[in-house]
């Protein structure tokens, strides 16, 4: 086991510095000389020559990478060409709201994926069945960039229940767990959770199906088991898989809300990616995508080791 | 006269078994949902491709006077957009682009993500870790962020939306592509084939290729509805698609400053592409059922 958790950490160092040559290519397939995704395109020549040897873009591209890596170990992703700021002080502003929004999605995605998928799983071929498949495949066949306008006509615009835009009264500098911001919250959660609500569905009502399938469920059945002690050692079983499923769902719904974030103004990562995306913005865009890669990484790391943990069935070396 | 001595031509002609496709096209016929879908998806496609025949109206003519007409309105039956170009017209053209931007990644992702993949698969060794640790890195990104990342970088354009969802397909389809060629790989038939002297090629076209593309067929047909939801949305974005072209991601975009005066209007785009996408998922899921696919 401990020889496993060495290995695989191990094993995640090579992909965090492939990703990171992923993103640092990224300037290079910019269109243009990659000075220019750097600085302004009115800085003085002295400012751009002494970039370029800062940068060490007059040299050959191991040594960029080199420097470049350099640079983002001591959390340097350079500045932003729009408001010359550093990236890292808008980035580290950005994650925590991203972060947010997607905890607060993949929960509820969660808790009713798990409430859907379980129903779906013991009642197998009735018509709870179909209606939570039906809704597990809805939630991740509707686009929820339009899910989250539907919602905006529905809350916002014909009901005024809910705010349509934004973070709360600070603008996403900073966040309190009260109703002025969490309101804002519960629109944009709502959509974004309809992706792990509909894959949590489907993964768990095939776990539970096959659960139940298994001769010990009878057994139990056979002893004269109650309905909820069953229910428990199913729990059990499916426990070490459907957190796994969230834990990656959690992972991509951080580098995925960028449409939902830019549908109701977010202020988090992908509202940033699209403003950087708009005003070709590369160090911001190439910062953001690094950071939320590494992180999912780094999640994907946490969720393998997790669940060897949790599951004494899988044996690992 | 008794039955044994009947002339044969009386006799019942032997019905030819059904082959593996008589049996999927059987319970295909009996899958009332996924026939309903693949009606909804052919419609659609007949839509598209005879658009200029159908559609009332010139997709790109704007007019000040009737913008934001509501559905419904005396000869433009959903009424328009923010520029007072017809709305349907606009659906039924924007339909070849959206549609050509989800399949089009997905079919080459097929070609090359499904030859890499049953390479891997079915070499192994270093060919094999080469290819699926330079996967490995492309899958360590979630699909939207490397999608927006590549066409963020590269820049708007139909040319380059295709170019990041393909690469964002490609690991995808390698990883199911390599798994089922190396379950298939190790079964007697081919040890049987490798003994009997067939070379390499012989028993990936013989042996191999058809076993394994079913379930990379069906695999990437549920990639489809994915894809166009990913490349709508980067047209949302400004990536993809650009203005004044006809397309469901970049309408929803610009339909949003309606959003308040015409809503019913603003979310027929999505519609569109809720519709489509559900569609094909259904169609993919009743292919894993009919062609008895476990991936």
């Amino acid at each position: 086991m401990l020889l496993y958790l060495l290995r695989r950490t191990l094993y995640a160092v090579p992909i965090a510095l492939a990703v990171s040559l992923v993103c640092f290519s990224l300037v290079h397939i910019a269109p243009g000389d990659p000075i220019n995704a750097i600085v302004p395109a009115d800085a003085p020549q002295e400012v751009v020559d002494q970039i370029r040897r800062e940068y060490g873009l007059d040299k050959p591209l191991p040594v960029q990478f080199g420097l470049w890596l350099g640079h983002v170990v001591q959390g340097d992703l350079g500045r932003s060409l729009a408001t010359g700021r550093s990236v890292w002080s808008d980035l580290s502003v950005a994650v925590l709201n991203t972060l947010r929004l997607a905890v607060a999605a993949s929960l509820i995605g969660f808790a009713v994926g798990c409430v859907l998928g379980g129903l779906a799983g013991v009642f197998q071929g009735t018509w709870i069945d179909r209606v939570a498949t039906g809704l597990a495949v809805a939630g991740v066949s509707v686009p929820h960039y339009w899910l989250g306008m539907v919602m905006v006509v529905i809350f916002s615009v014909e009901l005024g229940a809910l705010p349509a835009m934004g973070a709360g009264p600070t603008g996403g500098g900073a966040w309190a767990w009260d109703w002025a911001h969490i309101r804002h919250l519960v629109l944009p959660a709502v959509t974004l959770c309809v992706i792990p609500m509909g894959i949590v569905t489907r993964t768990l009502r095939g776990i539970i199906a096959e659960i139940m399938g298994q001769d010990f469920v009878n057994t139990l059945r056979g002893k004269g088991l109650l309905g909820r002690t069953i229910f428990l050692h199913v729990v059990k079983n499916a426990a070490p898989n459907a957190l796994a499923v969230m834990g990656l769902q959690l992972g991509y719904l951080m580098g995925g809300s960028i449409l939902v974030e830019t549908v109701f103004s977010w202020p988090g990562t992908g509202f940033l990616l699209n403003s950087a995306i708009f005003q070709r913005d590369i160090p911001v865009l190439q910062g953001t995508i690094l950071v939320l890669a590494l992180f999912f990484v780094v999640l994907n790391l946490l969720v393998d080791l997790m669940q060897t943990a949790l599951d004494p069935r899988i044996k690992r070396a | 006269m008794t039955a044994d001595v009947l002339p044969a031509a009386l006799a019942p002609a032997p019905r030819a078994a059904p082959g593996y496709w008589g049996g999927v096209w059987r319970r295909l016929r009996r899958d009332k949902v996924t026939l309903v879908c693949a009606g909804i998806l052919l419609l659609m496609l007949a839509a598209i491709v005879f658009a200029p025949l159908i559609a009332p109206h010139s997709p790109y003519q704007a007019s000040m006077l009737r913008r934001l007409k509501p559905i419904g309105f005396p000869g433009y039956p959903l009424g328009t957009d923010e520029l007072g170009r017809d709305m349907l017209t606009r659906l039924i053209y924007g339909g070849r682009l959206s549609w050509y931007l989800g399949i089009t990644p997905v079919a080459i992702a097929f070609v090359v993500g499904g030859l890499l993949g049953v390479i891997a698969g079915f070499a192994g060794g270093w060919l094999n870790m080469l290819i699926m640790r330079v996967t490995d890195v492309f899958y360590a990104f979630p699909s939207v962020l490397l999608a927006v990342a590549i066409s963020g970088a590269l820049g708007a354009g139909i040319f380059n939306a295709i170019l990041s969802l393909t690469l964002v397909f490609i690991p995808q389809i390698i990883r199911v592509a390599e798994a089922v060629t190396t379950g298939v790989r190790t079964l007697d038939y081919v040890e049987a084939a490798r003994a009997s002297g067939a070379g390499a090629l012989t028993i990936v076209r013989v042996h191999v290729a058809p076993n394994v593309l079913g379930p990379i067929f069906v695999y990437a047909t549920s990639l489809i509805s994915v894809a166009m939801i990913l490349a709508s949305g980067l047209s949302f974005l400004g990536l993809g698609t650009k203005p004044p072209e006809p397309e469901w991601g970049l309408m929803l975009n610009t339909l949003r400053t309606a959003i308040y005066s015409q809503p019913m209007i603003a979310i027929l785009p999505g519609l569109c592409i809720f519709v489509t996408s559900i569609c094909f998922n259904m169609v993919s899921d009743g292919l894993r059922t009919a062609m008895d696919v476990r991936a």
